[in-house]
């Protein structure tokens, strides 16, 4: 809010100093000339004034209402409702109260493989930071920066071997950042195959451009219910190839990594076209001439694509995973319609947990959930940027 | 600057102010007509059998919120135009799924939106809604209303619609939970029904991986359906009351009524959990992500020895286009324990005449009456003409020419609730029932609601959090196998114990014991 008030003031004044000059030129003002020039003042401030309100209205104050709201716990009561202020307890019930679990994880001592893991990422953050001291310049801004990132890092990581294996299990935190970083590298990864394939001069590859945009046509829902008629292992159309393997007592979505790799499965399927059409036309429109210059150089096709047409379209992938690392946060249609959020709350994002927090009323809970989400999506966010941004020092 | 250009500023900043102003100004409030007293407005029976030429509630136009289709809101559907034209008030029937309803009529009322007029919901959440003044007290239009014959209406669901002596809420439905099973699958077998639990799995056992259908396929000996935010929370209570609740039903399977300590933790929920977890091993591969409706369709056709249902399956199985149960399907009341809890220390105990006074043969039963049937509501906060027509709709719905019809029919998903509609056995014939059939179905029902160790389902305030929030999330854990028993029964108990503590617990037990008729 207050760099909305802030810039409103700037525009007052800015205006302000510039009908000053417009003033002088009247010598003797007369009435209606007085009411003209201070109409013309105003007049800036008023014309800005709704968007400066609309902005107010619908992302400061609800965001610093929810805010509040995810301090306070929320009773019907006569005639309504009443909020009463809880402090931080709804954020104490995730991390160390009744919903730790549910929100975190259930924690068991890591395995082998999961210390050496953890020893791995925490001896690569020391020399991130390490770095950062002995190379750079320092800055409050950069320091703080850097050791957030150490720390969230560190603890998802530990979060992380602490829940998987042996009787652990995921929270809702560890499935949504499975859901956005798995979905989202197998999502470039194959669209990136399908453009590049479809940018080659084969016979029916517009037939192929539509067909494998098709998914992103239809609704998210519908995708949903179709996935859930492909896994079901009983009553779905692949039932007689099931019976027919011997596995008609056996349901792969049955436990929670089957469910998991189910609804990434479908995910996959929903979001590949979003990254496929995109990169189809960074690949088209990259300049030509090098890549021939470099055929006629003997290049081969491996350095062509690693030195000319990837830093080509590197910039566009960036802003690409970025779009789709925010959205795929958000992720709850496919579990809520596929699994239900199980088996258990094996498939529950955050976006679910806050889902049910709010449909069970639990509206302060929901809040708090929510502006973990919040936190969660800005830190990934802002470490993307940094990267984009050092990437583009580094280019120019 | 020139006057002209000054002028044309002027002109703009004007527009622009007026345009601001008049999105501000409040929407004019069209005047409204004079509206009848409360005391003296025509109750809804009235409107109900009002010959077309007095229609009562002509221009009125009610929006009812409720569970989406096909059933329950079938015949609120099907039956709209036929009370608009018996009255003149046109009925907008809006459904939302089962898991949203309860936030969507609070989200509603408390909010002061008021864009429904009646709610057909759960009857036990009128203790949430009524203190809060969100439900009108339907006390006084029940009294005038004679065709709706109150009194017809079977003494528990006249009570369960109640709150503090007050009706709230008008059935159209009734619900128990029942055991069915194959008759012909058990003969086959020289199997008897199910008495208890542990007979439920031993038959449930032995049925599995049998053809019972003839297709050829093996199948399965239990279907109860498991899947989160479904129905898994009300099948639980029904394996649990036996073990818990055995000195009649003001005894309440939930809480201890001496300081409202959860009964969640001890031997006897964790013989209703293993029961409940065992029950899965003999059903089909996927039931952790089913529902009741295809449980209840695996059922009719014919690949389950046993499922455990409310009333729904009995018309179902009748109708020969899609079951393959007709004449097959047999309906008990719930399996009961020869073991119960001993409040103080915890453990099962045998049953015998002090342990268990109304056991049948060593067997307590304590059949559940989940859910307790769809019941409609009428929003306070609306205008008294539609508030009336609100009304109407539900006592019309309700009463025996309509609802006599409607129990019969499976696709409806109401059940009787109605004295008469359990003697009226013709009716049940007429539909389709084989008399036998009928007399096995009904008893099935009756007995489960004349027991006197009946168990009714909780009817507190936040019992929709305690349900169908924390004991859906933390059993579908342990079915899932997240959890171990010793870890769902902490779990729940910590969380159930927290609800009551929010919500204050004196005021809790006062109120759990306020619906076990306890004081």
């Amino acid at each position: 809010m207050g760099w909305a008030l802030s810039l409103f003031i700037e525009l007052v004044l800015m205006n302000t100093q510039t009908e000053e000059p417009l003033e002088s030129l009247e010598p003797e003002p007369s009435r209606l000339h007085t009411i003209i020039s201070t109409a013309e003042r105003m007049a800036g401030n008023v014309f800005i004034l709704p968007a400066v309100l609309a902005l107010l209205f619908l992302s400061v104050f609800p965001l610093l209402t929810s805010l509040y709201i995810s301090l306070a716990k929320f009773d019907i009561a006569p005639g309504g409702y009443k909020l009463t202020f809880v402090g931080l307890n709804n954020y104490k019930k995730l991390f160390v109260g009744s919903e730790r679990d549910y929100f975190l994880g259930k924690f068991v001592p890591s395995t082998l493989l999961g210390t050496v893991i953890l020893g791995i990422v925490v001896i690569a953050l020391a020399v991130f930071l390490a770095r950062y001291f002995l190379t750079t310049k320092i800055s409050i801004g950069g320091l703080i920066g850097r050791l957030l990132i150490t720390v969230g890092l560190g603890a998802l990581t530990w979060m992380y071997v602490h829940t998987i294996g042996n009787d652990g299990r995921l929270g809702t935190v560890g499935v949504t950042l499975l859901y956005v970083f798995v979905g989202i590298s197998l999502q470039y990864i194959i669209g990136l195959s399908l453009a590049m394939l479809t940018v080659q001069q084969l016979p029916g590859r517009r037939f192929f451009r539509v067909l494998f945009l098709l998914p992103m046509m239809i609704t998210p829902v519908g995708i949903a219910y179709m996935f859930r008629m492909l896994t079901d292992t009983s009553k779905g159309p692949f039932t007689p190839i099931w019976q027919g393997l011997g596995l008609i007592n056996f349901s792969w979505v049955n436990n929670a990594w089957g469910a998991r790799t189910a609804i990434l499965i479908a995910d996959v399927w929903q979001w590949t076209p979003f990254m496929f059409i995109v990169l189809v036309a960074a690949l088209e429109s990259q300049s030509v001439e090098p890549i021939e210059a470099a055929t006629v150089d003997g290049a081969s096709t491996w350095q062509i694509f690693q030195n000319i047409t990837w830093p080509a379209i590197l910039p566009v992938s960036m802003t690409l995973i970025l779009i789709r690392l925010i959205e795929a946060f958000k992720i709850i249609d496919l579990p809520n319609v596929m699994t239900n959020g199980g088996p258990g709350t094996a498939t529950q994002s955050l976006t679910y947990q806050a889902y049910i927090d709010w449909r069970a009323l639990n509206i302060g809970a929901s809040a708090a959930v929510a502006y973990m989400l919040l936190f969660l999506v800005t830190f990934f966010a802002m470490i993307f940027v940094n990267m984009i941004r050092h990437r583009a020092v580094e280019t120019l | 600057m020139n006057q002209k250009k000054m002028l044309v500023r002027l002109l703009s900043l004007m527009i622009v102010f007026g345009v601001l102003v008049t999105a501000c100004t409040p929407a004019a409030t069209p005047t409204k007509a004079p509206e009848a007293p409360a005391a003296t407005t025509a109750p809804a029976t009235t409107a109900a059998t009002a010959a077309p030429a007095g229609k009562m509630y002509d221009g009125v136009t009610i929006n009812i919120l409720t569970f989406v289709g096909p059933q329950v809101a079938e015949p609120l559907q099907r039956r709209g135009p036929d009370f608009t034209a018996l009255t003149g008030a046109k009925v907008n029937i809006v459904t939302v799924p089962n898991s949203d309803l309860y936030q969507k009529v609070l989200t509603d009322a408390t909010s002061g939106t008021n864009a429904y007029d009646g709610y057909l919901f759960a009857p036990s959440w009128i203790v949430d809604f009524a203190p809060a003044g969100l439900i009108e007290d339907l006390t006084p239009y029940v009294a005038k209303d004679k065709d709706l014959q109150w009194d017809d209406v079977a003494p528990f669901f006249r009570d369960f619609n109640s709150y503090a002596g007050k009706v709230y809420s008008i059935p159209v439905d009734g619900d128990m939970h029942m055991v069915y099973y194959r008759i012909d699958s058990l003969k086959d077998a020289g199997l008897e029904p199910p008495k208890t639990w542990d007979d439920y799995l031993a038959v449930a056992k032995a049925l599995n991986g049998k053809d019972l259908n003839g297709d050829g396929t093996p199948d399965y000996g239990s279907c109860i359906s498991k899947a989160p935010a479904q129905q898994s929370y009300w099948w639980i209570w029904s394996i649990a009351a036996p073990y818990i609740q055995s000195k009649g039903s003001s005894q309440g399977p939930f809480f201890n009524t001496k300081d409202m300590t959860p009964l969640v933790k001890n031997d006897a929920f964790k013989r209703a959990l293993e029961v409940y977890k065992e029950t899965g091993k003999y059903g089909p591969p996927d039931e952790t992500n089913q529902g009741v409706g295809d449980s209840r369709g695996l059922f009719l056709a014919g690949r389950c020895a046993l499922t455990m249902d409310w009333g729904d399956i009995g018309p179902l199985a009748i109708d020969k286009a899609n079951s393959k149960v007709v004449d097959k399907t047999g309906a008990i009341e719930n399996p009961g324990s020869k073991e119960v809890l001993d409040w103080d220390t915890g453990k099962l105990v045998p049953c015998d005449a002090t342990t268990c006074p109304y056991a049948e043969d060593g067997v307590n039963h304590a059949p559940f009456a989940s859910f307790g049937g769809w019941a409609g509501a009428v929003n306070a906060a609306v205008d008294q003409k539609k508030k009336d027509a609100a009304y109407a709709f539900f006592s019309y719905m309700s009463q025996p020419a309509q609802s006599s019809k409607d129990v019969v029919v499976g696709k409806t998903g109401y059940n009787p609730f109605r004295i008469s509609e359990f003697k009226n056995k013709q009716a049940w014939i007429d539909a389709g029932f084989s008399q036998a059939a009928a007399d096995q179905y009904l008893s099935g029902i009756e007995q489960s609601l004349n027991n006197p160790n009946m168990a009714a389902d909780l009817r507190i305030p936040k019992n929709h959090e305690y349900i169908q929030v924390e004991l859906d999330r933390i059993l579908s854990q342990y079915i899932a196998g997240d959890l171990t028993v010793d870890e769902t029964m902490s779990q729940l108990y910590d969380s159930w114990q927290t609800i009551t503590d929010d919500a204050g617990r004196d005021k809790q037990l006062t109120f759990y014991k306020g619906t076990l008729g306890q004081k």
